[in-house]
């Protein structure tokens, strides 16, 4: 399996990204300098890490959006090619029309790094394949701009299509949306494209694979994306 | 020189932050009367902030050698032997007045100057803690100050992408007019790559890199060196605006053009800006430098040379260049879209030299600029001891449980969770022990080497006695590191005073300084960095003695590290180090009895090192299950501490008769911690026994309650809903 992690000017997360593709998924994975016109050749995944690309100026992932990598990457998943965007990842994502909606400013408008609970809505994804059906997993988050919004008809369309792939729920695995840490909408923390191949999330997986730092629930995601690849 | 700039008078020197003396000392040292910029320049080395005037005499008495300690107090940053061919390097500095000002910006501020410390001397930045102290909750500033501090520090830290791992928060009225900010960062980097500030070479190129030069921030340093009256928020101007994007594009082009074998000398353009680097890097390397500032990249039109000197936007560096590398330094950094600008050169005639628009604004003697700058003695004064204090003498009315309940609902006491949960605290995915516990502790690299760290200071007990004060703030911090199972290893101190011109705070600077001095000689822990803020103070009313202590230690493996959180029911609680019950300036005295008087605890430097030494022999060996130090708030707070981070709870002993109860569960004694033992109950006691080490059994853990012989039960949930409850509710928000 090839990976290509993107790197912005201002990615930060690029290097936990690539530590959890090599350790969990055995992954080749190369850095790809955001001024690039092409992936490398034979790039299974493209990861868009975290971070603040272009200081998140202006509006959070819309310069990096344009980036000349980005067509690259457009054409990839249009191939069917997996793309994996991570909270700022997720930002670009929304802001280059790979997934619909956008983030914005949570909703008491501070920056918020915790665990947070999650359940998996979906198992039949290529990056959800080895969770259980249902299952409720721990992800940290850190971000000030991750409250999913979209119009209704947006948000009517992504839950008809079961594209809602991650959504936070309380301690007891509840959703309520008047609980949410960053105020998301319909509690949204993930969702996917139409062909389910362009995943984008605000937690952070690559934070929970290691069992010295903490949850290793991550790694379930990381896992699916290997089987998925070691299949095709 | 050009006669559009304003005449001196000594009004002017005088706004300038310089004595009638000082300017005299100026007028002898150059044999002629200064122009504008070169008075500009003066002000800017000699103000106290760059210069040290005031506490260099007394800073030389402090250990700073130990064989492990590469780079000493002096550069950027200090830097540490780890191990393995890797260096740590770190240090702590304040941005305390801007921070005041104009709490977002100079907070970030603080962060990406330290952080900037770290990177130019060839580290990458992999772990940031912070000490803040703010005023009483009820002072109609404090709850401003700590949104926009702590939103500043996170806005600046998180872009950057830097881990922060850990700090404190305290509370205290004497804060009201001048909050305190000390930033922290450390840094990783292979032992034999660090780079330093000494230029060597004539004739090379002197480039400038990074962010654009603009108004801002002109006389920041000088702000900072005076006290505060009223209308201190009038001083905005001289705040700097972070940029940390524009700080983690310069740290990726920094440590790429140091790779590509590019730098010669680095200095970063902090205090002072262009011309405390421009002058520093000439003086270390005996050299002189002249600079064009035609060349420099500004970002407004029309700036005079005063201003360009004076500037202090964030984000820039001088570099020396090495003989032909200039263009491919220039296409990393144009890589990095950075500005990159030729601006001057080295010489060899000592002299610095500012050039503008075809003039000579400034010829000045490079080595006396640093050199010559005004070193004071100043008179000083021993502060009174004071009385210990009698517990028996004391009315309480609280009960014990009362009192701990009050305590850890206390402002500092309280969970600081509402604050480090705005840190991002776990990128670069090395945070083995996260916020809240004793000491923070990242693993480094790819383990299982770990770095350990914390910062702590009680500026109680530096004023009722600094030096004993100062002894405890390093003892602290020594078994923060040592209650995670860390061998600590060096500090960086960050002195926060009032004003040095009256003798009283002298004298804490003094008392402080001997005792930080005395404890890190006792127990091998040197200073290697650091940095004085003086001029604390508002309308003549100066904060309590902060001399902020960051520690640094290692451990071989970090798997086998300690916490603080109970580990399962049936274990035995020892408390080791004796217990006398000591009230003196205990949390106890202040926050329930509402007094701040006796003398603080003293610090035995030996049973300090004996006691640790022993625990983290016994963490290494696997032999307790969990360690938590004893510190403000004495024995009860730490073991509530440890039940409400578990959630198990613990049946305590009675105190032994004769103690007053509150003395014996709230009192201060130094060199204690409690840990818990399973099966090797017996082995840790008999290797007590054989080390002479006094140790006591304080209870077994289990249940859902704090069980105390004679008093209501505890419930640890209810405990830990009061600890959490106190800041989110004081800052208004809801969950």
């Amino acid at each position: 399996m090839k990976s290509a992690v993107l790197v912005f000017p201002g990615s930060n997360r690029e290097g936990d990204a690539k530590r959890a593709l090599e350790n969990v998924s055995g992954s080749r994975v190369s850095l790809v300098w955001h001024a690039e016109t092409e992936l490398p050749t034979g790039t299974d995944l493209v990861v868009l890490p975290g971070g603040f690309s272009y200081g998140d100026y202006l509006r959070c992932g819309a310069i990096a959006a344009r980036a000349s990598i980005m067509d690259a990457v457009r054409a990839h998943a249009a191939r069917g090619g997996l793309v994996l965007g991570i909270c700022n990842g997720f930002q670009i994502l929304c802001e280059s029309g790979l997934l619909p909606g956008v983030l914005v400013r949570n909703a008491r408008l501070r920056f918020v790094c915790r665990e947070a609970l999650l359940k998996v809505e979906r198992t039949d994804t290529p990056f959800t394949r080895k969770y259980a059906k249902g299952a409720v997993v721990r992800y940290p988050v850190a971000h000030g701009e991750g409250n999913y919004a979209a119009d209704a008809e947006t948000l009517k369309q992504l839950e008809g299509d079961g594209r809602v792939i991650f959504r936070y729920v309380t301690a007891d695995g509840r959703r309520d949306d008047t609980q949410v840490l960053n105020g998301a909408a319909n509690s949204i923390a993930g969702i996917a494209s139409e062909k389910l191949n362009v995943l984008g999330l605000m937690p952070h997986p690559e934070n929970h694979v290691d069992p010295l730092l903490g949850p290793t629930d991550g790694r379930g995601l990381f896992e699916s994306i290997a089987g998925v690849l070691e299949k095709a | 020189m050009t006669s559009l700039e304003p005449k001196i008078t000594p009004q002017l020197v005088a706004d300038h932050g310089l004595k009638p003396d000082e300017y005299e000392r100026i007028l002898t040292l150059i044999g002629r009367e200064p122009s504008f910029t070169e008075l500009g320049i003066f002000s800017a080395m000699w103000n106290e902030h760059c210069s040290y005037k005031s506490s260099r005499l007394h800073l030389k008495g402090l250990p700073t050698k130990a064989p492990w300690v590469i780079q000493g107090p002096g550069e950027n940053a200090g830097v540490i032997d780890i191990g393995d061919g890797q260096a740590a390097v770190f240090k702590m500095e304040s941005h305390n007045h801007p921070s005041y000002i104009e709490p977002y910006q100079g907070a970030g501020t603080g962060v990406g100057g330290i952080l900037r410390d770290v990177f130019t001397m060839g580290a990458r930045p992999i772990a940031a803690l912070n000490a803040l102290r703010f005023g009483d909750p009820k002072h109609p500033r404090t709850r401003h100050l700590v949104a926009g501090v702590v939103a500043g520090i996170g806005g600046y830290g998180n872009s950057f992408g830097v881990p922060t791992v850990g700090g404190l928060v305290g509370f205290h009225t004497r804060y009201d007019g001048n909050c305190l900010v000390n930033a922290m960062a450390v840094g990783l980097a292979d032992a034999d790559k660090i780079f330093y500030a000494k230029a060597t070479g004539v004739g090379l190129p002197v480039v400038y890199l990074g962010s654009k030069t603009g108004r801002d921030g002109i006389h920041g340093a000088t702000m900072a060196s005076a006290e505060f009256g009223e209308g201190a928020e009038e001083k905005r101007p001289t705040v700097q605006v972070g940029d940390p994007f524009a700080e983690k594009l310069l740290l990726e082009a920094c440590l790429e053009i140091m790779e590509a074998g590019c730098v010669v000398a680095i200095q970063d353009m902090g205090a002072a800006g262009l011309t405390c680097s421009a002058v520093e890097m000439g003086a270390k390397g005996d050299l002189g430098i002249e600079l064009d500032l035609d060349k420099l990249p500004c970002r407004e039109a029309g700036m005079s040379a005063y201003e360009m000197m004076l500037s202090e936007s964030q984000e820039r560096m001088l570099m020396v260049i090495a003989p032909g590398k200039e263009a491919q330094a220039e296409a990393i950094f144009r890589k990095w879209g950075l500005d990159f600008a030729i601006v001057g050169r080295t010489t060899d005639t000592l002299r610095f030299v500012v050039k503008h628009k075809g003039e000579v604004k400034a010829d000045l003697p490079i080595k006396e600029l640093g050199d010559e700058a005004p070193l004071y003695d100043r008179p000083w004064v021993e502060t009174p001891k004071q009385q210990n204090v009698d517990p028996a003498s004391l009315e309480i009315s609280a009960t014990v449980p009362g009192a701990l309940e009050r305590l850890l609902g206390s402002p500092d006491f309280a969970s600081k969770r509402w604050i480090w949960e705005q840190y991002d605290h776990l990128i670069l995915n090395n945070t083995v022990q996260r916020p809240g516990g004793d000491a923070a502790v990242v693993r480094v690299e790819d383990g299982p080497k770990g770095l350990v760290m914390a910062c702590d200071v009680t500026p109680r007990y530096c004023e009722a006695d600094p030096f004993e004060g100062g002894k405890q703030a390093v003892a602290e911090v020594w078994r923060n590191i040592t209650a995670v199972g860390g061998k600590p290893l060096a500090l960086t101190d960050n002195l926060n005073f009032g004003n040095p011109e009256r003798p009283e705070i002298m004298g804490q600077l003094v008392g402080c300084l001997r005792g930080i001095g005395a404890a890190a000689l006792a127990l091998d822990f040197p200073v290697v960095s650091g940095n004085v803020s003086l001029y604390n103070e508002t309308n003549g009313r100066a904060i309590l003695p902060t001399p902020t202590i960051g520690g640094v230690g290692v451990v071989a493996d970090v798997a086998k590290t300690a916490t603080l959180a109970f580990k399962d029911d049936g274990e035995t609680i020892l408390v080791i180090g004796a217990t006398t019950g000591w009230l003196g300036q205990s949390a106890f005295l202040s926050e329930i009895l509402d007094r701040e008087d006796g003398a603080p605890p003293p610090v035995d430097l030996a049973l300090e090192r004996k006691h640790g030494d022993f625990v983290r022999t016994l963490i290494e060996e696997g032999l307790v299950t969990a360690v938590h130090d004893v510190s403000d708030g004495g024995l009860l707070v730490a073991v509530a501490e440890m039940a409400m981070a578990s959630g198990i709870g613990a049946t305590l002993v009675a105190p032994p008769a004769g103690m007053v109860p509150h003395a014996f569960w709230f009192g201060e004694d130094q060199a204690r911690y409690i840990v818990t033992v399973a099966h090797a109950k017996a082995l840790v006691l008999k290797r007590a026994e054989t080390a002479g080490i006094t140790v006591a059994k304080l209870g077994v853990t289990g249940s859902d309650r704090l069980n105390i012989p004679g008093e209501r039960p505890i419930i640890v949930d209810a405990l830990r809903e009061r600890h959490e409850a106190w800041l989110p509710i004081y800052m208004g928000a809801g969950f």
